[in-house]
């Protein structure tokens, strides 16, 4: 009888395996020649010029540490939970990079992450995303890369334990979790809004960062945009649980993915500073309108905006505290000296590039993570605002200081209940910098 | 390397990235108006504008800096002749004179964005720029003839 069962479980087994082997099973593309540059239509190429910036390649697709590397030649360091992995090249080197893709195995990797010899790709490639772009936008993609400068250059081995690193398990991922397919078009919203959709939800990967995960690593289906920590930043939440006074109309979100700061909320920074820097603002502008019109409709603010006024004059009147009369709060003298001196504002809207306080992300999220993360790195002028520059705060505020304003702009410049072990928290950030940003000692 | 405008003209810096501003100012560039004070961003003796904006140089990379536009003290007006520093020489501001430049360009910035500023608004912005000869009535005095002045030019050329 045992025997029976155990060999009735091995054939259940075994067909199982079979047919996971077959839905797992890509055969590989034969390579081909480097296309020929003047294959490609120079509209094609820049059409591709503006996928490629809308879906970010080369900001992953680009080595940062080690002093950088070569546009779009791969070994970019992303620091997962599973373990390090290394980006791959995507010029048309035909060694090291995709120079020998045709146009099939690259639309194969962009819509079912399979590269071009078959093999599994790692969902940190979002092609959980990328599935959803049109044949077309892949194409114009394929156009642009291939007409990159080739570079020879290999990338870092992955650090990914095993088993993780068997990649025919990465199918045992994608049976789990992904679901291939370009994006249709909801009829229930008009055009400009499914564009919106289309880029964000694709191509812009805008998930990849704003949507939790999962132990799997998989974006959580039941909280889309409900924010995440990404690089030791909070990528904030996108939807309603977005904490700001003021509502990211799409005014705001514009202005923001545009040019790098929403009047009423404040700069892009940390890893959310080259979106719009180097890439929204480099592309059509309609369609940077679509993903703010989207976004508006993905955080209710038609709902949220009519308080917007109130919530203004509130924030603007608590920034004032610091204006009006000699204080004796230690902590306000504090901040005062280190942060007054340009974090001033007064009635009736803060002045464009001077961030208000009582109106940003920062202050409001349930973690003083990314307050601590500007406060210690700056901003370049590069960076949010443009030509405009924070300093580095790294070698003038011990923790315990930063702990102190931390703690005294969430009293005075938010209604919600203050954060805890802020001088712990802050030594923790600090210690995930590994470049000193400023060093007086030149 | 690092590029940007400063008073005016472009300008190539070639220090290590994380170098202070003020370092390559007074080292570099020649330009010493800018003074060293706390070194942590405390006393405001080292403010220049960037962008127009008051910003402590001590603890500024340079290489945050990349395609900004950078006044010093030296290249507020040509002739020192800007409304604040004659305010200042005017009402005999300064006495041992080491804060007055980070003083100058903390009260240009401040008149920006208020042009007829209250004792406590000037308090307030001001208040991040320390001065140990205590000069500080006569910081609130100039700057408020420097606001008049200011608001005059303004009038007449409107």
């Amino acid at each position: 009888m045992i025997k029976r069962l155990l060999a009735g479980a091995a054939a259940i087994g075994a067909v199982g395996g079979l047919g996971f082997l077959y839905y797992a099973w890509y055969p590989p593309i034969e390579p081909v020649d480097l296309p020929d540059r003047g294959s490609f239509s120079a509209e094609q190429v820049a059409r591709g010029r503006i996928v490629a910036a809308e879906g970010y390649c080369a900001e992953c697709h680009t080595r940062t540490d080690m002093g950088g590397g070569p546009e779009l030649a791969g070994d970019y360091k992303m620091d997962t939970p599973f373990g390090a992995i290394y980006s791959s090249n995507i010029t048309p080197d035909p060694e090291t990079g995709i120079g020998n893709w045709s146009e099939e195995a690259f639309q194969r990797a962009m819509h079912l992450g399979v590269s071009r010899k078959g093999v599994h790709l790692i969902p940190a490639f979002p092609f959980d995303h990328f599935t959803k772009m049109t044949e077309q936008d892949v194409s114009d993609l394929y156009a642009y890369l291939m007409t990159r400068p080739a570079v020879h250059m290999t990338h870092r081995t992955n650090e990914l334990p095993f088993p993780l690193s068997l990649r025919i398990l990465q199918a045992g991922w994608k049976l789990l979790y992904f679901t291939p397919g370009v994006y249709k078009p909801d009829p229930r919203h008009d055009a400009l809004w499914n564009r919106g959709a289309y880029l964000s939800e694709g191509n812009a990967h805008c998930g990849a960062c704003h949507t939790p995960r999962d132990f799997m690593g998989a974006e959580k289906k039941s909280a889309p945009y409900d924010g995440a920590v990404v690089d030791n930043w909070i990528a904030p939440p996108l939807n309603e649980h977005n904490p700001t006074p003021t509502t990211w109309t799409e005014n705001e979100l514009f202005q923001y993915l545009r040019y790098g700061v929403a009047p009423l909320h404040g700069p892009a920074g940390g890893p959310m500073s080259p979106v719009p820097h180097r890439f929204l603002s480099t592309v059509p502008e309609e369609d940077v309108h679509a993903i703010a019109h989207y976004f508006a409709d993905v955080d209710h603010a038609a709902e949220r905006e009519k308080h917007d006024k109130a919530a203004l004059a509130r924030a603007m009147e608590q920034s004032r505290t610091d204006l009006i009369g000699p204080s004796v709060d230690p902590d306000a003298k504090l901040y005062q000296g280190a942060c007054a001196a340009c974090h001033y504002n007064a009635a009736p809207s803060p002045v464009l590039g001077r961030p208000d306080l009582a109106l940003n992300n920062a202050l409001w999220l349930d973690e003083p993570t990314n307050l601590y993360q500007v406060i210690l790195h700056g901003l370049t002028a590069e960076e949010g605002q443009s030509g405009v520059a924070m300093p580095s705060f790294y070698n003038a505020l011990s923790d315990h200081d930063m702990a102190r304003i931390a703690a005294y702009l969430r009293r005075t410049r938010t209604t919600l209940p203050p954060w805890t072990d802020l001088e712990k928290k802050a030594a923790a950030v600090r210690k995930t910098i590994t470049t000193i940003p400023v060093n007086s000692s030149h | 390397m690092v590029k940007f405008k400063l008073n005016g003209r472009d300008v190539s810096v070639d220090v290590p990235d994380d170098t202070p501003l003020l370092w390559a100012l007074r080292d570099d560039l020649d330009l010493t108006g800018t003074k060293f004070g706390c070194g942590v961003g405390q006393c405001g003796a080292c403010t220049v504008l960037v962008g127009g904006r008051a910003t402590r140089s001590c603890i500024t990379p340079l290489s945050s800096l990349e395609g900004a536009d950078v006044t010093t003290i030296e290249g507020l007006d040509p002739n020192g002749k800007h409304a604040v520093q004659e305010a200042w020489k005017d009402i005999q501001v300064p006495q041992c004179g080491y804060c007055q430049s980070g003083q100058i360009m903390q009260a240009v910035s401040l008149l920006k964005d208020y042009p007829d500023p209250t004792d406590e608004e000037i308090d307030g912005v001001m208040g991040g720029s320390l001065c140990r000869c205590m000069t500080y009535v006569r910081i609130r005095k100039a700057i408020k003839k420097a606001a008049a002045a200011l608001r005059k030019e303004e009038a007449s050329n409107g």
